[in-house]
Order: C-alpha cells, then structure tokens, then sequence
C-alpha cells in the first residue's frame, strides 16, 4: 500500500469487490450461454457445444450486416479522423482563448443525447435524400466520431513541444511540410487513439440507426435489437461473445499505443 | 499583418470539422428545437401539455426517479471502487482501472442482453434462486423500473469513475499518512481529509451521470420491456409510432435545455474538457 500504509479499509474493499463482480460477471455470463447445446438461452445441459458459432457463421444475415457495420465504421472512422486531427491541431495552435467555442462545439455528440439528434436527422436527412443510405450513416457516425479524435490528438499535442513547430516554420517550412513531417508523426499514436475510439463509436451506434435506415442499410447492432425484442436466441450470445473479444483486442491495441506514446 | 495572414491558414485547419458540425450536427438540432414550437401549428401549444398532459408527466417523472436512482447508487459504488483504485499500489491499479475500462467500451447492446439473459422469469437468476429452494414463484426482475436501474447503474458506474478517480489521483497521500501519524482513526482521516478532498470530483461525476442518464434510450428500452417508458424511449414513439412531430420534438428540447442548463449550473465545478478527456486518458 502507497502512502505511508494508508489502504483502503475493509468496508471500502467489500463494496469495490462486489462492485467489480456486479460490472464484470453479466458480461462474462454470455461466454456459457453462447455454449449452449439447448434451442434457447441456458447454461449447456450436456456437453458445450459450438453449434450457435456454426449458426452464426452460416447466416447470411448475421454476416452481412456485420460486413456493413465494418465498411460503415471504416468510412466513418476516416473521415472523422481526418476532419479531427486537423480541427485538434488548428485549436492547438491558435491556443485555448480564440478557439475555445470550436472546441465546445465539437464535444457537442457528447452531451446532447443521440435520440434528440436522431430524431432531427430523420427529418434533415429527408430532405437531403440521405435516408436508408450508406452515406447517410456514414456522415452521421462521422460527425459524432469527431469529438473522441479531437480529445485524444488534443490530449497528445499537449506532450508536444512547439517550438518545434516554429522552428520548422523559422527555417521556411510551408503550413503543409511543417504538418506533414513534424507534427503529424509525432502525435500518430494519439491520432490511431482516436481512430480506435471513433471505429469503436460506429460500430456500435444504434439510435440514429433506428431512425434513419430500413432495409437497404441494417447493421450488426441493428440486427441485435431485432434479436433481442423478438426471438432470444443463443446464437445472439454468440455474437456479444465475438464483440466482446473484438473490443478487448481493440482496447489492448489502444493500450500498446499509449505505452508507445509514453515511451 | 503577416501574423494574421500566418493565422489564417491554421483557422483553415478548423474548417472541415467546422463545415461538417454546423451541416449535419447543429442544424439538424436547431430544427428539432424549431419543430416543437411550429408544428402542428405556431406557439407554445406544445409546451403548455407539459402542464395539463397526464401522459408526459408520468414520464418526466419516472425518467428523473429512475436517473436520481441511477445516479445515486453509480456514484456510491463508484466511489468505493476510485477510493480503492486511488489508494492502491500502482502494479494493482492497472488491473482495477481494466475492471472499469473494459465495460466501458463494451457494447452498450451486449450488455441489455446478458442482463435479459440473467433477469427474465426463465433466465439464469430465477433458475438459480428455484433450484435452490429459495423462491417458488418467478422474481419479476425485469421489464420494470428495478430492471431498468440495474441496467443503468451498470452502464453509468465507468462513468463515475472516471472523474472521481482523476480527483483522487491529486489527493497527496501523504495528507492521509500524515492524519494517521496525528492520531486520526482510520474513520477520521477519510471523513476529515480524504472525503472533503474528493468532493469535486463527486459533484462532477454526479452531473456526467446524471445528464448520460436523462436521454439515455438503448438500455431503458430493452429491460423496460415497453411497460416502464422513460424519456427517450417516449420520443421516439411519439415521431416513429404515432407521427406527433410537435410531442416528440418538444420533450427533445426540454431533455437538451435540462442538460445544459444543469451544465452551465455546474460549470464551475465540472471542467468538460478534463472530463472527456480524463475519460480516455
């Protein structure tokens, strides 16, 4: 125990432990379930069986709309990671009085709730014949992926040195070349941070989802809602099984390139 | 002179991200906020069923007991954990801080579902409890408010933390050994020291909390089961079920004008950039 021997005492412990039960076994719960050799929810009875994995990687339902969830995140990670990094980089450098309102502006995804914001893109976006289309989606997850890019290039400028910056201008460095060789390379950790949390953002977001397709684009989350509200099925604990593996890689990777940034 | 025009080019950086936020983020909004009152017809006929609407009332109520809930008991659990998390040698706190990380990032659907799985009548909790003779009939667990505010709690908990735990990390321990070494029981030096300390990083986790949980809609609607209608989920049935544009958009508005004006209220305690930041960081 740090400081001086002062620890947490027991009562403490106590709730952190069964809080940490409580925020980690429902997830883990899926694992067995998703084993099951029964047609519905339960523990395996016999033997644990991988049929529902089978299931799963047989339906062409399931893997198409995990095929459009990945291109949708893919696109809308992109285009927020590109549209971030140079907002982060421009309210850096103009320092924290003049672009004080822009940053607000783009931690808005973060606060206003995602139904309010549905609920007017279903309208904006039927006048802009943008409905039940692919760029529709992927200008919506784009503009509320912003907010994570500009927080974590934000948070790796912070670490950077500028008078590197300057000296590179002073020795006649166009705005291009100064972005291009000294300060993009320096903060790509962050910018990949950022690309993580951004995929992350996308690959999960259901409520615009609900409100602005219907059949042409129907991605994976769209796909569990329909699952949950009608047949509980166990190839459902398949799935969460899968994204709960594909988000941990995600956040290892993530960890990787914090500790690269540190270094 | 040649500083402005320099400048300029860096302001040009902002404009993508700008163009993009005020097209397709802000206008969108701005017209949710002009619908409630033009539709169906001009005025404030909207707002005035906020006081004569039986129906919107119910919810308004049930969406701030279930967030008070929701709140309340995140931020107890959560402080338990960041106290913990906080006073911890730093080789175990990276394994507590992945206790609360790798909830966070993990499907917010993912997570209704196993709580639908370990809740309902046949789900696992009720086999358990029968199996071992503990209840006779079914506990109903979910597809009310106690299901809702487990499902809440669950999600809002990472939350709480977070901002907490940056508080308490600037906590200099040394005050607490030092309160011990005056004498102070272990009880003392946290109530006396340590809990004072802390408390800005409670209030701002309170609002993070609190202000996530007002529009909150995925897991409401799920362990609600339809029968315990919170403010998001009774938005959505107004513009996609009912076609009541005017309804819907004025509960939209007032859940943002309740947000922000609970944000500006708390501005001098909560610093929103540290707090999203400290969020990833």
């Amino acid at each position: 125990m740090t400081g001086g021997g002062h620890g947490a005492g027991p009562l403490a412990r106590g709730v952190a432990w069964t809080t940490a039960l409580y925020l980690l076994l429902p997830i883990s719960i899926v694992v067995p379930v998703s084993l099951t050799d029964q047609r519905f929810l339960s523990l395996p009875y016999h033997a644990p069986s991988l049929r529902h994995y089978a299931n799963l990687f047989t339906s062409e339902a399931w893997l198409g709309a995990v095929w459009q969830s990945f291109w949708l995140a893919l696109a809308s990670t992109v285009l927020a990671v590109a549209a971030g990094t140079l907002c982060a980089i421009g309210c850096w450098r103009l320092g924290r009085r003049s672009s004080e309102a822009v940053r607000a502006l783009m931690l808005l995804p973060l606060i206003i709730p995602s139904i309010v914001y549905a609920v007017g893109l279903y309208r904006w976006f039927g006048k802009l014949d943008l409905l039940d289309r692919f760029l529709g989606v992927t200008l919506a997850h784009a503009v509320t992926g912003i907010p994570y890019v500009v927080i974590t290039v934000s948070a790796s400028l912070a670490a950077f040195d500028p008078r590197l910056e300057q000296a590179a201008r002073g020795m006649g460095a166009s705005l291009g070349q100064t972005l291009r060789w000294v300060i993009l390379p320096r903060i790509a950790p962050g910018i990949a941070s950022g690309a993580i949390f951004a995929f992350i953002h996308s690959w999960d977001e259901l409520v615009m989802v609900l409100f602005i397709t219907s059949r042409d684009v129907f991605t994976l989350p769209r796909k569990i809602w329909d699952g949950i509200n009608e047949n509980l099925d166990p190839t459902m604990a398949a799935v969460a099984v899968l994204l709960v593996v594909f988000t941990v890689l995600l956040l290892w990777a993530d960890g990787e390139l914090r500790r690269r940034r540190e270094s | 002179m040649n500083a402005l025009r320099r400048d300029a080019g860096w302001w040009a950086l902002l404009l993508p991200a700008f163009l993009l936020m005020t097209v397709l983020y802000v206008a969108p909004i701005v017209q949710v906020l002009a619908i409630s009152v033009t539709e169906p017809q001009p005025g404030f006929g909207n707002y005035e069923r906020l006081l004569t609407n039986a129906g919107v009332q119910r919810v308004i109520g049930t969406t701030l007991r279930v967030c008070a809930m929701t709140t309340a008991l995140a931020l107890l659990l959560g402080y338990a954990l960041s106290y913990v998390i906080a006073l911890a040698r730093p080789a175990v706190q990276r394994y507590w801080l992945l206790v609360v990380l790798v909830p966070l990032w993990i499907s917010v659907l993912v997570r209704a579902f196993a709580w639908v799985t370990l809740l309902r009548q046949q789900g696992l909790v009720n086999q358990g409890l029968q199996a071992v003779g503990l209840v006779d009939e079914p506990l109903r667990l979910v597809w009310n408010e106690f299901g809702i505010v487990v499902g809440m709690v669950h999600y809002m908990v990472p939350y709480a933390v977070l901002p907490m735990l940056a508080g308490m990390r600037e906590i200099d321990p040394r005050l607490l050994a030092a309160a011990r070494g005056l004498g102070a029981s272990r009880r003392a030096a946290f109530l006396r020291v340590f809990l004072p300390l802390s408390l800005p990083g409670l209030v701002a986790a309170g609002v993070l909390v609190f202000i996530f949980s007002l529009g909150f809609y995925i897991t409401p609607a799920i362990l609600g089961g339809g029968k315990t209608l919170m403010a998001a989920e009774w938005i959505k049935l107004q513009i996609l079920d009912l076609v009541r544009w005017g309804m819907g958009t004025m509960l939209a508005t007032v859940l943002v004008v309740a947000i922000l004006a609970t944000l500006v209220l708390f501005s001098r305690v909560v610093d929103l950039n540290r707090l999203f930041g400290g969020a990833r960081a």
